[in-house]
Formats: structure tokens, sequence, C-alpha cells
């Protein structure tokens, strides 16, 4: 993937969970971090994983796998913090994989697929496709927004 | 675009100082109706209406500027002497204040000054101005050679020294530069200034001696220079500025703990001295910010004056007031959190406290009554007092109330203390004022002020004599950002808890641990010194994961805490040490979560919570239950006891702590068996008695061995009904008690019909028909073998 591309588009993070390509747009992204010590919040909706200490700043960690009702990963280590800015503040997703800083051109700009389903087309903004991928790129105030998700079990 | 956001900051600059001028014009008028003849009063007034007028002309605010000139020209007479300030006039003045406030509010609001209709206000300042010289407008038009001399900025400089005489303002434009305190801001108006001529003719018109400016430039210089001499030991910085830093500081205490955590463990004599002295250094900078952001309450006081003069008169009271420790410091966060329960306070005093003159003559009190707000530092904590010479609470009037509202049973109240009865005050929906009138007595008046202290962590205190007045006593803490905390454990997760909500530490081993609490009905409780403390387990009441099997820890560590008037104990599994912790707030996300106040960072780096004391306290159901049924609880208990519900039972214990019932009714006799006369039937203990066989059932859960080869009595509980008679075996015969049976059903094991609370202890409730029906064999298992 080529980020020498110059048309008319925008730079995006990627980021993998599941079987899924998610990017958010860069100016959104505050910065990518290795899985840190967390500390549990009880009572959180589940979807919340805990808190993170970010240099003084203390972040909610949002499980993007529970989000999206995958299952969790067997190990954990592996996993990824993208902290993202949104109106609410800042969020922390943990995500399983890490992609590049890709430059998305508009001409590859697709419509939501209606059929998507509800639980990921909420928090998609726009959808791209890549030449091996469909890229999801996510509304950073939607994610951030956990309106009491209900307990996918 | 950039002029746009340039005059947006001359507004914004314009609003803010605007706001510091009409506090202190307000503060000023007052002194002039209380007949105060400092000399630089009204220069003082008139330079303050006289800025904002010339501002506003600037910046086009032309109805403003009406209003603001009005008033200016009633002042200019009452400088020159031609009037004298009557109450009347006085009025006006405040009223036209008022009116200035409006329409900057609006301007802050809207950008625009709106059109509101202040002719009846303007009509009324001429009207007073005309009273005895109507030449005011006529002059308007006179010498227009001063009318540069009028500069903005010079009277800005001006009207900020307070005492100076008027003729100051006459300072020509040579001056202005030099006593422009803040020129960035202030720059602006001098070039435009000059463009309405008009209105600057109209301000010459009342100056007293035209033929003095260039005289009198030479003082206006020099207090420009000491004027800008002040402004530049103080400075204006923004609020959020402030705020960030105070978390910068936050974030390096820290770091620093994080560091002497660190330094306990390094034997290095020169690391430990650097980290000694990184320690004092965060310590004296913390102090240091902290102290940036720290607020004379005087800030909110000084709104008192003109309130309380206003309240007077439409209460038809007369109320001197007095402010002691105005200088007394607090945080920013809590100067806003009080002001409106201080002020709800200050309401409530005049409007129900004081008495009206007429009231007090007939009471031999001075007709004139006093309130006086006093603050000062005690203990880490600032006291706030709101003493009133007033009537005081009548408390028997307050029990009537409490009672016919509900809120507490007659007989409870009869047994109140005076103390609790003031108390009732803080409930919510009590209010003893005879007529609802505008100021205060809907009936949300102290309760307000209650929850709000309390929000803030403070805490509400009256104390009352009647006849002679009340004195409310708010107590809160000086800062919200740094708290000193208690650090726990629970299952592994640390939780920080606000020390203002500490009592103290309990901690129970080993047989302790095991018997010294109490468990009813899924409760827990453990007597203190004779109280009944509920006890919460902070592993359940965060529903962390439950613990495995091994029931109860050999420690138990209770931590005592205060929720509102209720105390509980929090079971923790580990407690450390107590620590400042620097509070953070939760995401929004988490913000609902009632059981925690916020988030912090710890020396090793990782979050912990804090725990909302009051929120855990209301999920438990603690505080509803206690807070808000407390009294209802009491009328329903008393009725019970009216009732039939009563029935004597018989206490006894099958174990040392372990205490049962059965109701008298069910026993026939009580006896002492010897343990000789004990023979086996089928595996059971039976005695011959009065003819027949009694088989014995153990409740002790005893071998039986223990029986037949002791040497002591058994005491045996013998019960018989139509078809069968059994003994049963306990350990002891405590007592007979005539008890209201409430029967947790709940906290049920085998064999029992549920607890009870009997004598203040928990007491099981035998179920003599399932432990006879053998349905319940296992209960006695133990007995049988062996």
């Amino acid at each position: 993937m080529s980020t020498a591309q110059t048309g008319p588009g925008r730079q995006v993070c990627t980021f993998s969970v599941g079987d899924l390509t998610f990017g958010v747009d860069v100016q959104n992204v505050h910065e990518v971090i290795r899985a840190q010590r967390m500390t549990l919040v009880p009572m959180a909706p589940p979807v919340v994983r805990g808190l993170i200490n970010l240099r003084g700043r203390i972040v909610t960690a949002v499980d993007m796998r529970a989000r999206l009702r995958f299952p969790p990963l067997e190990s954990e280590d592996g996993s990824m913090n993208v902290v993202v800015h949104s109106e609410e503040g800042a969020v922390s997703l943990l995500v399983d994989e890490i992609g590049d800083v890709l430059h998305v051109e508009q001409s590859l700009r697709a419509q939501v697929p209606p059929n998507l389903s509800p639980i990921v087309a909420e928090l998609v903004e726009s959808v791209y496709k890549l030449q091996q991928d469909i890229l999801l790129v996510l509304d950073a105030n939607a994610v951030a927004t956990i309106v009491s998700v209900p307990s996918a079990a | 675009m950039t002029d746009l956001r340039e005059l947006d900051e001359v507004v914004k600059e314009f609003l803010v100082e605007s706001q510091d001028n009409l506090d202190r014009i307000d503060s000023d008028l007052l002194d002039l109706e209380q007949g105060s003849a400092e000399p630089g009063l009204l220069g003082s007034i008139f330079r303050g209406i006289h800025t904002i007028k010339g501002t506003c002309g600037f910046l086009g605010l032309s109805q403003l500027e009406h209003v603001a000139h009005r008033g200016e020209n009633l002042l200019s007479l009452l400088r020159d002497g031609t009037l004298s300030a009557t109450p009347a006039i006085v009025d006006a003045l405040l009223q036209t204040v008022d009116a200035i406030r409006a329409i900057l509010g609006r301007l802050e609001e809207t950008g625009e000054e709106g059109n509101a209709d202040y002719s009846a206000l303007l009509t009324q300042l001429e009207r007073l101005a005309a009273g005895e010289d109507d030449s005011a407008g006529s002059q308007a038009s006179e010498d227009t050679s001063e009318s540069a001399v009028e500069t903005p900025p010079a009277a800005t400089a001006e009207a900020e020294t307070t005492d100076t005489g008027s003729s100051d303002t006459e300072a020509p434009p040579a001056a202005a530069p030099a006593a422009v305190p803040t020129p960035v801001t202030e720059a602006p108006h001098v070039p435009t200034v000059p463009t309405p001529p008009v209105e600057v003719a109209q301000e010459a018109s009342p100056t007293p001696s035209p033929a003095t400016p260039k005289a009198k430039a030479q003082p206006a210089e020099a207090e420009g220079a000491s004027r800008s001499a002040l402004a530049d030991t103080t400075i204006r910085v923004d609020v959020g500025l402030l705020d960030r830093v105070m978390n910068l500081v936050g974030e390096l205490v820290l770091a620093r703990n994080r560091i002497l955590q660190f330094a306990a463990h390094v034997e290095d004599s020169s690391f430990a001295n650097a980290s000694q002295q990184l320690n004092l250094l965060t310590t004296e900078l913390q102090e240091g910010v902290m102290k940036t952001r720290m607020q004379p309450i005087g800030n909110v006081w000084n709104k008192f004056p003109r309130m309380v003069r206003g309240l007077c008169q439409s209460c038809g009271k007369d109320v001197e007031l007095e402010l002691d420790g105005i200088e007394t410091e607090l945080d920013r966060t809590i100067i806003e959190a009080i002001k409106d329960p201080l002020t709800h306070a200050v309401r409530n005093a005049i409007d129900h406290g004081i008495e009206t003159p007429d009231v007090r003559e007939a009471a031999g009190k001075s007709p004139r009554g006093r309130l006086t707000l006093r603050a000062y530092h005690e203990g880490g904590q600032v006291n706030i007092e709101v003493v009133d010479d007033g009537g005081g609470i009548n408390l028997a009037r307050v029990k009537e109330r409490a009672i016919s509202r509900g809120l507490v049973s007659a007989e409870r109240a009869s047994g109140l203390a005076d103390r609790e009865i003031a108390h009732l005050i803080f409930h919510p929906g009590f209010s003893t004022a005879a007529a609802v009138t505008n100021v205060s007595g809907r009936g949300v008046g102290m309760d307000v002020v209650k929850t709000n202290v309390e929000k803030i962590g403070g805490s509400v205190d009256v104390s009352t004599t009647l006849g002679s007045g009340t004195v409310l006593r708010i107590k809160i803490p000086l800062t919200l950002a740094i708290i000193p905390a208690l650090i726990v454990a629970s299952q592994g997760e640390r939780f920080a808890i606000p020390q203002v909500n500490l009592l103290e530490l309990v901690r129970l081993e080993g047989e302790q641990a095991k018997s010294g609490i109490e468990r009813l009905y899924g409760t827990t409780l453990y007597r203190l010194r004779g109280e009944m403390l509920p006890l919460l387990f902070l592993d359940e009441a965060l529903q962390l994961p439950p613990r495995a099997a091994d029931e109860l820890p050999d420690v138990l560590n209770i931590v005592v805490l205060q929720a509102d008037n209720r105390q509980f104990g929090l079971v923790v599994d580990a407690v450390s040490d107590t620590e400042e912790i620097v509070v953070k707030p939760l995401g929004k996300e988490l913000k609902s979560l009632s059981a925690f106040a916020g988030a912090t960072i710890m020396g090793d780096g990782r979050v912990a919570l804090i725990l909302d004391v009051i929120g855990i306290a209301e999920r438990a159901s603690l505080l509803s239950h206690t807070q808000h049924n407390d009294f209802a609880d009491e009328r329903d208990r008393d009725k019970a006891l009216e009732g039939d519900a009563v029935e004597p039972l018989l206490v006894f214990s099958t174990a040392p702590g372990n205490r049962m019932a059965v109701p008298l009714s069910i026993v026939a006799r009580l006896e002492e068996v010897d343990p000789s006369t004990l023979e086996r039937a089928s595996g059971h203990l039976v005695i011959q008695y009065r003819g027949d066989i009694l088989p014995l059932l153990d409740l002790t859960g005893s071998p039986m061995s223990r029986w037949e080869d002791g040497e002591s009595p058994l005491n045996v509980v013998v019960y018989v009904d139509d078809t069968r008679s059994v003994g049963l075996v306990v350990e002891e015969i405590l007592d007979t008690v005539n008890e209201v049976i409430e029967v947790q059903h709940g906290l049920r094991r085998e064999g029992t019909l549920g607890a009870v609370v009997i004598q203040g202890r928990v007491t099981d409730l035998l179920d003599i028909e399932s432990v006879l029906t053998g349905k319940t064999a296992g209960f006695f298992n133990r007995g049988k073998a062996a």
C-alpha cells in the first residue's frame, strides 16, 4: 500500500479487530500504545475494560471485540490501545492489531452497505474499497459514546 | 476575520471590567446610603459609571450608553453637592446598576444589547435629577473644549484608584497613555474615542472646575504611575490555564511519590538526597499552585450587602450585615459551590430569622437586626457561620410541623434532643415560615443548603436559642482537587476512600472475625460499642466476582464510614496508608456509576478508583432506607407494637453465640436431665419421661457421647403436641422475651423459619414442624451419628 498517492483523500490509521479492518482519521488519533495495565471498573458497562493512565490522564479503555460482539482473544498481551480523541474526551480502543497509516483516496469511498449489522454500522462513518480489504472508517464520536451497550454475553 | 475576533476580545474585556466596576459601585452606593462621608466615594461611583459609559459609546452600545449616561447625570449632581443622596436616589442608582447588569448579561449571551424598555427608569432618573437642578440636560452642549479630556482610558485607570478626588477625571489626553494599565486591551479605545463627540461633550458638562485641566495633569500622571505599579504585581490569568498547571502539579506529585517509593529501596545517599529535595520542592510547588486558585470568600460575600438591603426592603426588616473574615481563602471550585447554599442561608436568616423592628422592640432588642457572616480556618477546613440575632428557631413549632408533615412520629419526636429537632429543618420538604413569602418559605430551603454543602464534602450544623438567635455553621474542605484518602484493597484492586468520610478502622482477627459479626437476612452487622453497625463487603457492593469458597477470611478489616448521618462498616481485604491523592474525573461514560467519585493515579502509576461513600451506601440501600424511610419505618414499627403481633418467645442457645428461639406457647416444660438417665433407642437418645419414652433431638450438634459421658445435666426443652412429644437438647436456656416477630425469611437456613432480632441480637427462629417431620433430618445429622 503506497502512501505516495496524492489525490484528494485522507490519512487513516488502520487496525484490525477480528476479521475486520477499521480505520480512524489520523486527526482523531491521539496515540497508539501497547497493552497497558488496566484498572477494572466494577459495574461498568461490559465493553469498558478498565482505566489506563495515559501520562496522568485517566482514559477509559473500550474493548472493541466486546463492542462488536466478537469472542474475547485467548491472550490479550498483543492487543493495542488506539487512543482516540472525540468530543467526549479521549477513549482508548482495544484492538487486535495495528495496521498502517494509509492515504485513502476519495474515489475509493463507497456507501455503507445497507445490510451491515447495526452493531458495526452505527460506529462507521464511511467505507473505502481497498485492494484487498474493505476499510471501515470509524466515527470517533460514535465510538467514544457508550450508550449502555447491553451485555452481549 | 481578525478584526472581528479582536473586537470580541475587546467586548469580553469590557464585560469583565464592567462587572468589577459594577460590584464596586454597588458597595459604594450602599456606603453612601449609610451616610459615609468619604470624599472620594461619589467620585469613585461616578468614575465607575463613567467608564462603562465611555467604553460602550466606543463599542456602539447605544442603549447601555443611554442608561449609564442618565445615571451619570444624576451622580454628577450629587457629586457637585447640588443634590444630596436620598434613599430614593440611591434606589434609582441601584436600579441603574441593575439595568446595566442586565444589558451586559444580554450582551454576553447574545452579543447584542437587546432592546428592553428602560424608559421608566430613565424618566425616574431624569425626574430625580430635575428635582433640584433642571440644568443638567441643558448643560450638555456647554463647553466642548474638554471633550478629549474624558478619554475612557484615563477614566478607567482612575476608576480603579478609589481614593482620588473627582477632579482627576479631567486628566488631559497626554496623561492617558501613562495611566493605561493594560495596554493590549485598552489601546484600541484611544483612537476611537473622539468619534462620538456629542456624548463626550455631555460628560464634560458636570465637571465642576473646567478651568483647571492642565493643573490636574500632574497628579493624574502620578496616579497612573502608582496604578501601574499595582498592576505590575497582579495579573489576570485564565482559569483554564491555572487548572492545567494544577493538573500538571498533580502529576508531578504522583511522579514524586513514585520516585520516593523507588528511593526507599535504593541505597545511594546522593539519590536519596536528590529525591528528598525533589520531595520538598514538589510540596512547596503544590502549595504555591494551590494558593493561586485560592480566592477570598469576600468574592461571594460582596454580593450580600446588596442582597440584604433588597431583602430588608421587601420584608420590612432592618438588618445590619457584618462580614467577618472576608479575606479567608478557599479554592475557586469551592467558592463556586458554596455560593448558592450561602445565599440561601442568608435569605433564610433575614426572612425567617430576624424579626421585624416592632417585634424586636417589643422583645427588648434593638430594632435593628444583626446578621454576621464569619469565616475562618480551622483544622484544614473552613468554617463559615451565619449568625443572626433574630427570634431563633422555635423548636416546639419545628417538632409540631415535622409531626404534621409526617417527617417524624409523635413518639419519636418526644424523645429527640434539641439539636436533633433543630436538624429537622434540613429535612426535605420542611419549612416553618408561617407564610410563603417571595423570598423563602417554599419548603426547599435548608435541605438544599445541606445537600449542596455535603456534595462538596462539607457538613452543616445549626444551633439556636429561642428569642436570641440562630447560628448556622458550615464546614467545608479547603480544596477538592487534592484530598487525603485512605487506600484499601479488595480482591487485589485498590480503592481510595476520602478521609472526610472516615471515622475509624476496626480489625477483627481469628475467632473475633467469625463470631464478631452477625448475619441477618442477607445483611451483616457488627456491634461496635453497643451500636449495630451495618457491614458492607466492598467486593459484594461493587459486584466483584465472588471469592473462593473459603467464606470469610481470618482477618476482617472494617472501615467505619460516615455517609450523611448514617454510619456503616465497609469490609475490605486490606488497609494501607493514607495518601494525598489527586482527584481526576471519570470519563463521561462512567459518570453514571454512583459508586465512584472519580479516579486517581497511584504511586506506581496505576489507576485507582475513588469510592463515593454516599453513593455506595445508597446503592446498598443503606441510605435510601435510613434517610428517606427513617421516620416512616419508625411509624410502622410503632403501629406494629400496638397490634397483636407480639408473642412471647423462649430464647436459648445451641452453641456459644448461636441464638435460637421458639414460641413459648409450644413449649411444654423445661427440664434438666441427668446424663445418667440417658438411654439409646434405635440410634436416638431417649429418656423416660412421665411414664413415656421421650426422644431427644440434639440441637447443639454435639456427638451423643458428649452427653452420655458428661456429668453436667442436659438442658431440654420439652415439646408436646397432639400426637408427638420430643425433647430438644440445647446448650443453654437464655431468656423469655416479648418481641414483635418479623421473620426475615431470606436469612433462612435449614430447620429455621428465618431470623429475628431479639434484645438487639440476631436470633434464628426454630421451625419445630420441619424438625419433627424429619424433613430436615440433615439438620441434626451430626447429633445422630457417632
